[in-house]
């Protein structure tokens, strides 16, 4: 119940909000109306959500494949991290988002901007997080990789990589956090279907009980992959 | 120097560490005390190779296989016991060798327990994986640097008695900054101090000596309160 109570708080002040009167329900839909639409208009909502999530599983993956093969790739070479290191950091100051008018006038309205913008924003956390633990081993432990002459592939897989696992897990479970973002702000900008189209064109047709349903999807996606990350991390120890 | 020494000075920051350096390791076990500061875990770890933030200006003669132990047991939370034991080899390239590694667990006290993690042992237990460790890599060089500082009287004893029987056979250095147990296991005994290695007269063999010695003990006091004068 405690733990149902940071979600179950802002529920009943929406519904206290919108039955006080002070805003119309065309600003404000009720929970209760918004819920009845998520029942109503399923065969409508639930395609687009399996859209959006496969857009955000995609990016995810590609995401995270991209910004590990980058940090060992950066950590087996030094040179490599010394050139690239500086841009990688510069990088986490990029507002991603205003790429993605960029990205669909190149890729066109279909998946491919939408994965491309959710890349985007895990491969920095991801790459730049695994960069930072491969570089935070002890030197303690350190000394035993250099005293058996072990080669630098050797010492990533059994002594580097190991120790950066913790810092991986805070990088990931911040990239997936960030992830249905990359997705929905794609489909914004152009798109035929997924949550954030949907969103956008029941604005449009002043279905305003249909925009906060698939908002609601979106709200409940993002936690389902953040609890469902955090239980398998946990689980394997990071 | 023909198999495992260091002869010449050592540097730190253009300021000499230790001069006139002339130092071969015979077999058995050669223990270097010192004060605080004076270099001694810095002379190890220019033995072993290892950077030491100093600079050695002239020769280091070393076997390829050296097995290092450190107050730290370097034990690897994730990997098992077993696992932890072929580290140094598996860090070398060496195919990994489960019977082996069972062996040298089972010659530390800790037999069958292979598929265990580090979490679950002591700090006197986790102390004999990393001897295991040692054991696995048959280094014929093995550089200790204050490997048992850290644990409780008892266990420590034990532990010397344990090391110095499986470490039968090669060339031992160790860093302590106890007399009593340089006395107890060192066949040679060397004093660090003024920038300079000085011989100190080791106990007559056999090593290691009881705990409850008489002469051992009498012998660190009066060692003791020499280092006492020299800090």
């Amino acid at each position: 119940m405690s733990r149902l109570l940071p979600l179950l708080l802002p529920l009943l002040a929406w519904g206290a909000f919108s039955l006080s009167g002070l805003v119309p329900p065309y600003i404000l839909p009720a929970p209760q109306d918004v819920a009845v639409t998520l029942v109503t208009e399923a065969g409508v909502l639930w395609p687009n959500l399996l859209v959006t999530l496969s857009e955000t599983l995609a990016g995810l993956a590609l995401g995270l494949v991209l910004g590990a093969a980058v940090a060992v790739a950066m950590t087996l070479s030094p040179r490599l991290g010394r050139l690239a290191g500086p841009g990688l950091v510069a990088s986490q100051a990029l507002p991603v988002f205003v790429l993605a008018p960029v990205l669909t006038l190149w890729m066109g309205y279909g998946p491919g901007p939408k994965v491309a913008m959710t890349v985007l924003l895990v491969f920095f956390p991801v790459a730049s997080g695994l960069r930072d633990g491969l570089a935070a081993t002890p030197p303690a432990v350190l000394d035993l990789a250099r005293i058996s002459g072990a080669s630098p592939l050797r010492t990533l897989l059994w002594l580097r990589l190991p120790h950066a696992l913790p810092h991986l897990g805070a990088a990931l479970r911040i990239a997936v956090t960030y992830a249905p973002t990359g997705a929905v702000i794609g489909e914004w900008v152009g798109a035929s279907q997924g949550l954030g189209y949907l969103m956008l064109m029941a604005n449009a047709r002043m279905k305003i009980d249909l925009m906060f349903a698939a908002l609601v999807l979106i709200v409940a996606m993002t936690l389902v992959l953040n609890l469902g990350t955090d239980r398998l991390l946990r689980r394997v120890g990071m | 120097m023909r198999v495992a020494g260091l002869q010449g000075r050592v540097l730190l920051e253009g300021q000499e560490l230790v001069r006139d350096l002339d130092l071969e390791l015979p077999l058995g076990w050669t223990c270097l005390l010192g004060p605080s500061g004076a270099g001694k875990s810095t002379l190890l770890r220019l033995l072993a190779g290892l950077p030491a933030g100093a600079r050695l200006e002239g020769r280091r003669v070393a076997p390829a296989r050296i097995g290092w132990l450190a107050q730290q047991d370097l034990l690897q939370d994730r990997l098992s016991l077993a696992a932890n034991v072929q580290l140094a080899a598996r860090l070398r390239g060496a195919r990994p060798d489960p019977a082996r590694a069972e062996a040298m667990l089972a010659a530390v006290g800790l037999a069958g327990r292979g598929r265990e993690r580090p979490e679950v042992l002591s700090g006197g237990q986790r102390q004999r994986v990393a001897l295991a460790r040692v054991l696995f890599d048959a280094a014929p060089l093995v550089l200790l640097d204050e490997p048992f500082s850290a644990l409780d009287p008892a266990t420590r004893a034990g532990m010397q008695a344990l090391a110095h029987a499986r470490l039968q056979g090669r060339r031992v250095m160790m860093v302590t900054h106890d007399p009593a147990e340089a006395l107890r296991l060192g066949d040679r005994v060397l004093l660090l101090k003024e920038r300079a290695l000085h011989d100190l007269p080791p106990l007559a063999p056999p090593h290691p000596r009881a705990p409850d010695d008489p002469e051992l003990a009498l012998c660190a006091a009066r060692l003791l309160a020499r280092l006492a004068e020299v800090a």
